[in-house]
Parts: structure tokens; C-alpha cells; sequence
């Protein structure tokens, strides 16, 4: 019964992109990142599942589509601990962890409201806080803010 | 995008800086030196300053350029809704340089990323004001004679006074130590302790501003405490008073201590203090034209170290 289950938490992808271990609360922030909605792919999007060293888990699988780095990277900031894994033919043919880009461009938005970025049609820059170690910094008013609290764009 | 553009003191190194003060030095000694001949310079003021406009006008004027621009952006597209964008690529069909002010957050940094016109920051609401930190290191420098080893006593609203912390970024290639007096709820922000830290930078936190604090000082930089930043009006009516500065405070000082102020002065400083000879912040506000007369030649290319020699010949 427990191996039925197992198996249906995580049934198998012949090809596509495996983003797991995404914490639970990051789940659906990751979805609208990588902007799952728009894709008319096989998608299967999991969360409060068992995780051994989390507690619980959310994770999402893609059929068909390999995502380009820098689109992937863009969930570091909101789940700096998923794990991504490419499968190719039902085999795990890459496994890795998401890394923090130093730029980050058009995804988070300024929560200063006085910042240029929230008053001219433009996109958003960030970069990682030297002086905040967990923070990013907004490029143009140096506002600093909380990555796990970031307002994704 | 131009190199030369100035929108933090954050973008200049020690060499920079340095050579900033030098030329201030310069036209501090030669005010008329006609460089700008056949120049135009745009005073775009998205938010009126009166002080920092006129003082980067006299700038241009003295060197020699001519100045059009605006004072107010009600007068101006800005108030039909056209985007800094297209203001900025439209007026540097016109000029050499864009001397800019902005009530937004940012504004000048983004004016840097839509043109090749050079851009000078003359402060973009409470993030940066590099003329106004230049014009303070210059006043530090001409005091002091030096900038290194410098005791500094930032006193008043060191929370939202963006004039102290970027003072304190761009005193870090001089080895100062800080001294921050201010009330719990001005105090100075996490951010620029720990680049303090980082930076190795001793410093001390003080509720009280005492005589201990003012005798072991070189500088004194003293801010305006302002109502509107307190969301309890007791407390503000309870620490107005606590961070002014008397002329009997002064009697047992360093010879060399200087007393700065950014100006306006409301009643920070009291006015006996007015004719002692330690009270620099009218002097400091002049410094401000021969910084600014820096500035400018710094983002038009003009190397001052040639005026020199044409000086000399």
C-alpha cells in the first residue's frame, strides 16, 4: 500500500524536467515564475508531500520541456533549495541544485513605492544584498528586501 | 550609458574621490575658468531645491556654459504623464550634460541606462546626493587637512538623513571612526552598521549627547530632527531638544573640531553657536559651488590637471 502511494506521488516522466524539493510554502510562487500556466504541456504539480529532511514538500514535473537555465535559476530566489532533475528516456540524466543569479531581471517587483521601477515602464533589477546576507537589493533605489519575501512580478 | 555620469559616491574609488577634491581645490582658487565655452548644461529639477539648483547653476555659469532647464516639473511634460524615458532622450539632443533632480527612488541611475549624455545626480528623493557628499568631504578635507583618522560624530536623524550614510560609505577609504547620537527611533539603520562592520570601520552608538562625545570629536556633523518622521508626536516633543547644539557645549572641544550641517538649520544647532569659530556649516555650503564646479568637468571629460598648466603658462 505505502509503495502504491509512493509511486503515484511520483510517477514516472519519460522526458521533461523534474523541480523537487521546493518547500511547500514556495510551490505555487515557483508555478507562477516559471509561468506554468500558460503551457499546454503534461504538467503534475504536487505539494505537502512527505520530505525526509523538510517535513513536507512540493515538487513539479513538466513533460516535454527543458528549461533554459537562467528560467530556472529564477526559483532560487523563492526555493533556494530545489533540486532539478532532467530526465531523458525515464533516467535522471542531470541532477542539480538552483543557484542565485547575480542579476535578477523583471522578476521581483520594488516594494518601495517611491522606487523609479514602480513609476516608469521599465523592468526590475536586483541584485544580492553585500550588507544583508538573505537579502536582495533593488539595482536603482538600493531598497533591500527580504528574498523569501519578495513580491514576484 | 556614460562613464562619466555620477549617481552615487558609492561608484567612485578612493583615486576618484580624491581627485574630485583636488579639483575642488582648484577652482576654490581660480572660481572663473571659462572650460565650459560653447556648452550647454541642463538643469532638469523633477522637484524643486532652490540651494542645490542655484549652486549648480553658479557652477556652470562661472566655468563658463550656458544653463537651460526647469524648476519645477508642473510646468513640464512630466505633469501630461510623459515617461523620464522620453524627457531625458529628449533633452540630450540639446545638451552636453543633465544635471537632474527627482522625487523618485532611482530616477538617475535609470537616466544613466537611456542615454549617452552625461547624467550628474543632484539627489533622487532619499537615495543619493553625491554633490552634497562631495561638498562635505571637500569641507572635511579643507578643515582638517586631512581625511584620514578622522573621529566623526554623526548627530540627529541618522535614520532617514541620507546625507550621513552616504558620507559614512564614502568615508571608508579614509579609516574614520564614527561616533551615531541619536534617539531609538532615528537610529542608524542595520544596513549601515554592518558595513561598518564589514568595512572594519570602529564605531560607538550614543543615546546622550554629551560633552565626553563632542570633546573626543574632530567633526560634528550635526541633522535635522524632523517631526513628520515620528509616528508618536510624544516622543518626538520629548527628543526634540535632546540633540541641539548650545555654544557652551563647545568650551572644552578640540581646537580643530568643525561643526557641519547639510542646511536647512532649524533649531539643531542654536544660533550663539553662530560666531563661534568651530561653527563651518555657512563655509560648507559655499564648498558646494567648487565640488559641483568638479563634478561637472569630471562628466564632461575636462581634465583639471591641464587648467593647471595652462594656469601656470
Amino acid at each position: 500500500m505505502t509503495t502504491d502511494k509512493k509511486e503515484l506521488a511520483v510517477a514516472a516522466l519519460r522526458n521533461g524536467t523534474v523541480i523537487d524539493h521546493i518547500p511547500s510554502d514556495a510551490l505555487f510562487k515557483c508555478v507562477k515564475v516559471l509561468n506554468l500556466e500558460e503551457m499546454d504541456c503534461t504538467l503534475t504539480i504536487g505539494n505537502n508531500l512527505a520530505s525526509k529532511s523538510a517535513g513536507t514538500k512540493g515538487i513539479i514535473k513538466v513533460a516535454d520541456v527543458f528549461f533554459p537555465e537562467d528560467v530556472l535559476n529564477r526559483i532560487a530566489l523563492i526555493a533556494p533549495s530545489a533540486v532539478i532533475n532532467i530526465i531523458n528516456d525515464y533516467e535522471v540524466v542531470e541532477k542539480r541544485h538552483v543557484e542565485i543569479p547575480a542579476e535578477i531581471r523583471g522578476i521581483v517587483k520594488c516594494d518601495n513605492p517611491k522606487c523609479i521601477t514602480n513609476n516608469e515602464p521599465m523592468v526590475t533589477v536586483f541584485e544580492t544584498d553585500p550588507d544583508k546576507p538573505g537579502n536582495i537589493r533593488c539595482h536603482y533605489c538600493n531598497h533591500s528586501i527580504d528574498r523569501n519575501k519578495a513580491t514576484i512580478l | 550609458m556614460n562613464a562619466n555620469s555620477l549617481v552615487s559616491v558609492a561608484d567612485l574609488d578612493k583615486e576618484q574621490i580624491l581627485s574630485l577634491l583636488e579639483a575642488a581645490r582648484f577652482f576654490e582658487e581660480n572660481p572663473n575658468h571659462k572650460v565650459l565655452d560653447g556648452k550647454v548644461a541642463a538643469t532638469l529639477f523633477f522637484e524643486p531645491s532652490t540651494r542645490t539648483r542655484l549652486s549648480f547653476e553658479t557652477a556652470v555659469n562661472r566655468l563658463g556654459g550656458r544653463v537651460i532647464g526647469f524648476s519645477d516639473a508642473s510646468t513640464t511634460s512630466s505633469s501630461k504623464g510623459e515617461t523620464l524615458k522620453d524627457t531625458i532622450k529628449m533633452v540630450s539632443n540639446y545638451v552636453d550634460i543633465i544635471i537632474m533632480r527627482h522625487y523618485l527612488e532611482g530616477a538617475a541611475r535609470y537616466a544613466t541606462e537611456v542615454t549617452d549624455t552625461p547624467i550628474v545626480n543632484a539627489g533622487d528623493g532619499a537615495n543619493q546626493h553625491p554633490s552634497q557628499t562631495m561638498l562635505d568631504l571637500y569641507s572635511i578635507l579643507k578643515t582638517q587637512g586631512t581625511l584620514e583618522n578622522l573621529t566623526i560624530t554623526m548627530v540627529g536623524d541618522l535614520k532617514y538623513g541620507r546625507t550621513v550614510h552616504s558620507l559614512l560609505m564614502a568615508m571608508k577609504y579614509f579609516k574614520p571612526t564614527f561616533r551615531f547620537v541619536a534617539c531609538d527611533e532615528l537610529r542608524m539603520p542595520r544596513e549601515y552598521i554592518e558595513f561598518c562592520r564589514r568595512e572594519g570601520i570602529p564605531f560607538e552608538e550614543h543615546k546622550d549627547f554629551t560633552r565626553e562625545v563632542i570633546d573626543s570629536s574632530d567633526i560634528l556633523y550635526m541633522t535635522r530632527v524632523q517631526r513628520e518622521r515620528f509616528s508618536d508626536i510624544m516622543e518626538y516633543e520629548a527628543v526634540k531638544d535632546l540633540y541641539t547644539l548650545h555654544n557652551s557645549m563647545l568650551e572644552t572641544s578640540r581646537p580643530n573640531l568643525r561643526i557641519l550641517h547639510p542646511l536647512p538649520r532649524v533649531n539643531e544647532i542654536n544660533q550663539d553657536v553662530d560666531d563661534n569659530p568651530k561653527a563651518y556649516y555657512f563655509e560648507q555650503a559655499r564648498n558646494g559651488l567648487y565640488a559641483r564646479q568638479a563634478i561637472i568637468c569630471r562628466a564632461l571629460g575636462i581634465n583639471v590637471e591641464d587648467l593647471k598648466k595652462d594656469i601656470k603658462k
